[in-house]
């Protein structure tokens, strides 16, 4: 599991920047600025973790688990939250109510693992989900056009194979993008710049961690 | 609808630096090439056939006949490789699109000239 420091945020949208050298690079805005609201313990809760939250929103709108627990905090209640786990020191460097700042956490340059919920599409044909290339369109066909066709043999093995690709829903997944790079880090506003796409419309929640595939959490 | 911030930060790559031109102008782009650890500027002149206007994202095209071959050429607008722009005359065309030009040749494929605009 991934246990390098990361903050959550807010996807702003997509655009491009220059780097210095002239070149052009697509990249996503994701606004961030999450506090830490709460934190979990080896001893009490079996894994070290930092409890963040994102946004603000009235006690009007919450629960009562979440005004007694932010109460307790002595911090707003956030409209999101998210666990992120962590090493122990890391999680000992903040405290109730501190912001995670991109500064503090990413460094220009860092390969980063993306979690986002993509956009969802419903339940869909296997035209739309895998590209099926679907069958003629004369010759005959028979109300069989934008169909998957045959779906396995017979009697061996009696059974459709697992994994099968067919119509079902599509998006409203969470999906991981594991080693994006960071573009660029603008502390002033708390917005990070990575290259390419992010899952998920503008305004979906964010979470970004150092890589877990690259060495020292993708940082040079 | 692009969220604030996103337009705020496309705002502040937008040069203003660069004269206005516009499709059916011959242009000459300065543009910075590197070449191993030297930097030299490189000029592309043409006729200006497109002008993709997006703010930060906007690029233009510049075609020009080299050697009997045409050569089209993109250029990001607000990229910090354009070290200026000149133009070279100002053209009289009646479309924002000249891609027509690609089917001409010779006389045929000039572009009318205006002295004052």
């Amino acid at each position: 599991m991934n246990q390098h420091p990361g903050i959550i945020g807010k996807k702003l949208g997509a655009t491009q920047i220059f780097l210095d050298d002239g070149t052009v690079v697509a990249c996503t805005v994701v606004q961030a600025g999450s506090t830490v609201v709460g934190k979990r313990t080896l001893e009490r809760d079996g894994y070290d973790a930092l409890i963040v939250g994102f946004g603000e929103k009235t006690a009007r709108r919450s629960n009562k688990s979440e005004i007694v627990a932010m109460e307790k905090a002595g911090v707003a209640i956030p409209q999101v939250m998210r666990e992120l786990r962590c090493s122990a020191e890391h999680a000992a460097k903040y405290e109730l109510g501190q912001i995670l700042k991109i500064e503090e956490i990413f460094e220009e340059g860092q390969k980063v693992d993306v979690q986002s919920k993509s956009r969802g599409r419903g339940f869909q044909g296997v035209f739309r989900r895998y590209h099926f290339s679907g069958l003629p369109a004369t010759h005959g066909t028979h109300e069989w056009r934008r169909h998957g066709g045959s779906i396995g043999t017979n009697m061996t093995p009696g059974r459709v194979m697992l994994g099968k690709k067919m119509p079902g829903q599509m998006g409203n997944a969470t999906v991981s993008v594991l080693n994006q790079r960071i573009v660029r880090l603008l502390p002033e506003q708390q917005l990070i710049l990575l290259e390419g796409n992010v899952p998920g419309a503008a305004n979906a929640m964010v979470r970004i961690q150092g890589a877990v595939k690259k060495k020292n959490g993708g940082k040079k | 609808m692009k969220s604030p911030v996103v337009q705020a930060l496309e705002a502040s790559l937008i040069r203003s630096d660069l004269p206005v031109f516009r499709c059916g102008d011959t242009v000459k782009v300065n543009y910075k090439v590197v070449e191993g650890d030297k930097t030299r500027v490189q000029v592309f002149q043409g006729v200006v056939i497109k002008r993709h206007r997006a703010g930060a994202r906007s690029t233009f095209t510049v075609r020009k006949v080299s050697f009997g071959t045409g050569v089209e050429r993109m250029f990001p607008l607000n990229s910090p490789r354009i070290e200026s722009i000149e133009i070279a005359s100002r053209g009289l065309v009646r479309r924002s699109r000249l891609f027509y030009l690609r089917q001409l040749s010779g006389k045929a494929a000039r572009v009318r000239d205006v002295k004052d605009r």
